[in-house]
C-alpha cells in the first residue's frame, strides 16, 4: 500500500493525536481496526477518559444544593462545562445551555414544550428532506396532536437543499423550522444563516439540528440568530448520554418546562408548585454530572487543535477517498453537494450495503450500512441504503487506502 | 424420508473444514447464494417478508405428505447463502423434526455472528419463522 500513499501537508501531529485514542490501537479480526463510523460516534480521547476517572475517583457528589466540599467541586465543574459550550458554539447567556441527554431529547423538549404551548391547527412546521428520523419524528407527533402540518423542503439529486422552493414554503402559517446543519446521511453542510433570515421574515423560529457539525465547523449561534441549537457529546469526541440544547433566552423563559421532580422547581406545596429559573428549570432531576464534566474535556480538546485545522483535514481526507473509491467499478457517490463535511456514502448497483460491510468488518475496517435512518431521504434518492465512511480527525490517508483495498476484495468476492 | 438433520449438518460442517480463510469460507456461502433457487415473485410480498433493518429476507413454507418445505430469498447475498444453508438442513423435514432441531452447524462453521442481535439482518428472525411455521404444522397434523 506504501506506493498508493501520498503525504499531505496539515498543521496537525497526527501522531499525538492517535495516541490521544488508545481504542484506535487495536486488531479487528487480526486485522490493525480502521474506524471509519464516526458520524455514529466518535472515539473519546484520553483527556475525556481521565476527565470521567477522575470526577469518579476525587470528586463524585450531587450537585448544585450540597453544602460540602466534594459537591461544590462537582458542581464547579459541572457548570464550567456550561461556560465551555456557551463560548464554543458561541452563545451570549449561560443560562441559554440546557445539559440533555442528547441530540435527539434536545429535539424533543422543544417539540414537546415550545411546540405544545405554540403550534395549533393549521400552523406549519418545515423540516428538510434530509433530516434524520430524531428532526422528523417528533414534529410528526406534536403535528398530529395540534393538528398541524410538517411539510417538507425538497433536495435536489445531490442531495442539496432547494432554498428557492424553500422560500416559497414560508408564509404566515409556518410556526417551525427545523433544519439540519450537516446531512448524516449525505455529509451535505446547509447554509443555516440564510435558512434562518428567511424564515424569522416570517415570524417562524428556528431549529438547528448540529449532531453531525459541531465537531467539524464552526457553530455561531449567535451571530446566525438561531432560536435553538442541538448537539450530542458522542459525536463531539465526548461521552455519550449527554447532549446540548441551546435556546435564546426569551424563548426558553417563554417555555413551560419538560419534566417535572426535583431540580427544576422554585418552590413546592402540596397544591402546587413554581419553576426555578433558567436553565435549571428544563434540568429536572440528577443530571449526567460525570458526563457534562468530561464533555469540556472534549471541547477542550477540539478547540486546542482548532475547528479551521481539524476542518481541513478532514476536508483533505474527503477528497482523498473521493479521488481513490471514483476508479472503483460500478461505484456511485450518494451526496454530491458543494459543501460537505467529512461523510462519504456509495453504492453499487450489484452489490448490498450490508454484504459489503460484512466483508469489510472482516477487513477490520468498521464502517456504517443501511438508512443512516433517513428512510424518507432514502426514498427520495430511490435506493434502501448506503454504505458510509466518515472521517474524523484521527482518521489516516493510510486507512484510506486500507478502505480501497478492502472494496476491492469485497467487490472480488461478489462479483 | 433419507438423510437427517443431523446427517446435513455434519455434511455442511465438513465441507467447511477444508476452508481455512475467511474470504474462502464466505466466497463458499456467496456462490450457495447465487445458486439459491429464486424465489417465485407471488411470495415476495409483505406477508411473506421477515423483516430485517439492512436487508430483507422473504420466506414461503409448504406442509406435503408429512414433510414440511421451506422456500426463500433475500436482497443480500451473504444473508441468501446462509438461507440457502438453513433451507439445506431443514427443508424436506418432517415438522417435528424441525421443530426439535438444534442448528449447532452455524457456530460450528463460524456463522455464529450472522444471528447476533446487531447484525439486524433479518437472519435469526428467518431462523425463528422457520421453526414457527414447523411448529403451526405440527399443531395442524396433531388436530386432523
Amino acid at each position: 500500500m506504501g506506493t498508493t500513499t501520498q503525504t499531505l501537508e496539515h498543521n496537525l501531529d497526527l501522531a499525538a493525536i492517535r495516541r490521544q485514542f488508545p481504542i484506535l490501537n487495536q486488531q479487528v479480526n487480526d486485522k490493525p481496526l480502521v474506524y471509519f463510523d464516526n458520524a455514529a460516534t466518535t472515539q473519546k480521547p484520553l483527556v475525556v477518559i481521565d476527565a470521567l476517572k477522575n470526577y469518579y475517583q476525587k470528586d463524585n457528589a450531587n450537585i448544585h444544593r450540597g453544602i460540602h466540599t466534594l459537591a461544590e467541586r462537582a458542581t464547579a465543574d459541572f457548570e464550567k462545562t456550561r461556560d465551555t459550550v456557551k463560548e464554543f458554539i458561541g452563545a451570549v447567556h449561560r443560562e441559554e445551555i440546557i445539559f440533555t441527554k442528547g441530540t435527539t431529547e434536545g429535539i424533543n423538549l422543544v417539540a414537546q414544550t415550545w411546540g405544545r404551548a405554540n403550534l395549533k391547527e393549521g400552523d406549519e412546521i418545515l423540516v428538510s428532506g434530509m433530516e434524520h428520523h430524531s428532526n422528523m419524528v417528533p414534529w410528526q407527533m406534536i403535528a398530529q396532536e395540534k393538528k398541524a402540518k410538517v411539510i417538507i423542503i425538497p433536495i435536489n439529486d445531490a442531495g442539496e437543499l432547494l432554498m428557492d422552493e424553500y422560500e416559497k414554503l414560508l408564509n404566515s402559517r409556518t410556526k417551525l423550522v427545523a433544519v439540519v446543519h450537516a446531512s448524516n446521511a449525505l455529509g451535505s453542510i446547509n447554509p443555516v444563516k440564510h435558512i434562518i433570515q428567511q424564515a424569522h421574515r416570517h415570524g417562524a423560529v428556528v431549529l438547528i439540528d448540529g449532531a453531525q457539525s459541531t465537531s467539524h465547523l464552526d457553530i455561531a449561534v449567535s451571530d446566525w440568530n438561531a432560536d435553538f441549537f442541538v448537539f450530542s457529546g458522542h459525536k463531539v469526541y465526548g461521552p455519550t448520554g449527554v447532549g446540548v440544547l441551546y435556546g435564546k433566552r426569551e424563548l426558553l423563559e417563554s417555555m413551560p418546562p419538560y419534566q417535572g421532580g426535583g431540580e427544576m422547581i422554585g418552590e413546592v406545596r402540596y397544591d402546587g408548585f413554581t419553576w426555578n429559573e433558567l436553565p435549571y428549570k428544563f434540568e429536572a432531576g440528577t443530571p449526567n454530572i460525570a458526563d457534562v464534566i468530561a464533555l469540556k474535556a472534549a471541547l477542550d480538546f477540539i478547540s486546542v487543535l482548532g475547528k479551521q485545522n481539524i476542518r481541513s483535514y478532514e476536508n483533505t481526507l474527503l477528497q482523498y477517498a473521493y479521488t481513490k473509491l471514483e476508479s472503483l467499478e460500478g461505484i456511485r457517490f450518494i451526496g454530491t453537494a458543494k459543501e460537505k463535511v467529512s461523510i462519504l456514502s456509495f453504492v453499487f448497483n450489484d452489490i448490498h450495503h450490508q454484504d459489503l460491510g460484512i466483508i469489510l468488518d472482516k477487513e477490520g475496517i468498521a464502517i456504517r450500512t443501511g438508512h443512516h435512518c433517513t428512510q424518507p431521504l432514502m426514498g427520495r434518492l430511490c435506493i434502501t441504503g448506503t454504505s458510509r465512511a466518515s472521517f474524523a480527525v484521527y482518521n489516516t490517508i493510510e486507512e484510506i487506502d486500507r478502505l480501497e483495498a478492502g472494496l476491492k476484495k469485497a467487490i472480488k468476492l461478489f462479483r | 424420508m433419507n438423510i437427517s438433520i443431523d446427517d446435513i449438518q455434519k455434511e455442511i460442517i465438513e465441507d467447511f473444514s477444508i476452508l481455512d480463510e475467511w474470504d474462502d469460507k464466505y466466497a463458499y456461502i456467496i456462490e450457495c447464494g447465487k445458486k439459491l433457487k429464486p424465489l417465485p415473485q407471488e411470495y415476495k410480498n409483505e406477508e411473506h417478508l421477515v423483516r430485517g433493518c439492512q436487508s430483507q429476507v422473504w420466506l414461503h413454507a409448504e406442509h406435503k405428505d408429512g414433510l414440511v418445505y421451506f422456500y426463500a430469498e433475500s436482497d443480500a447475498i451473504i444473508v441468501k447463502g446462509l438461507i440457502s444453508l438453513l433451507i439445506k438442513v431443514l427443508s424436506g423435514h418432517k415438522a417435528e423434526d424441525i421443530v426439535k432441531s438444534d442448528l449447532y452447524f452455524i457456530d460450528k462453521i463460524g456463522m455464529q455472528s450472522h444471528l447476533s442481535m446487531t447484525r439486524s439482518n433479518g437472519l435469526a428472525s428467518m431462523l425463528k419463522t422457520m421453526k414457527v411455521k414447523a411448529l403451526l404444522f405440527l399443531e395442524q397434523e396433531k388436530a386432523n
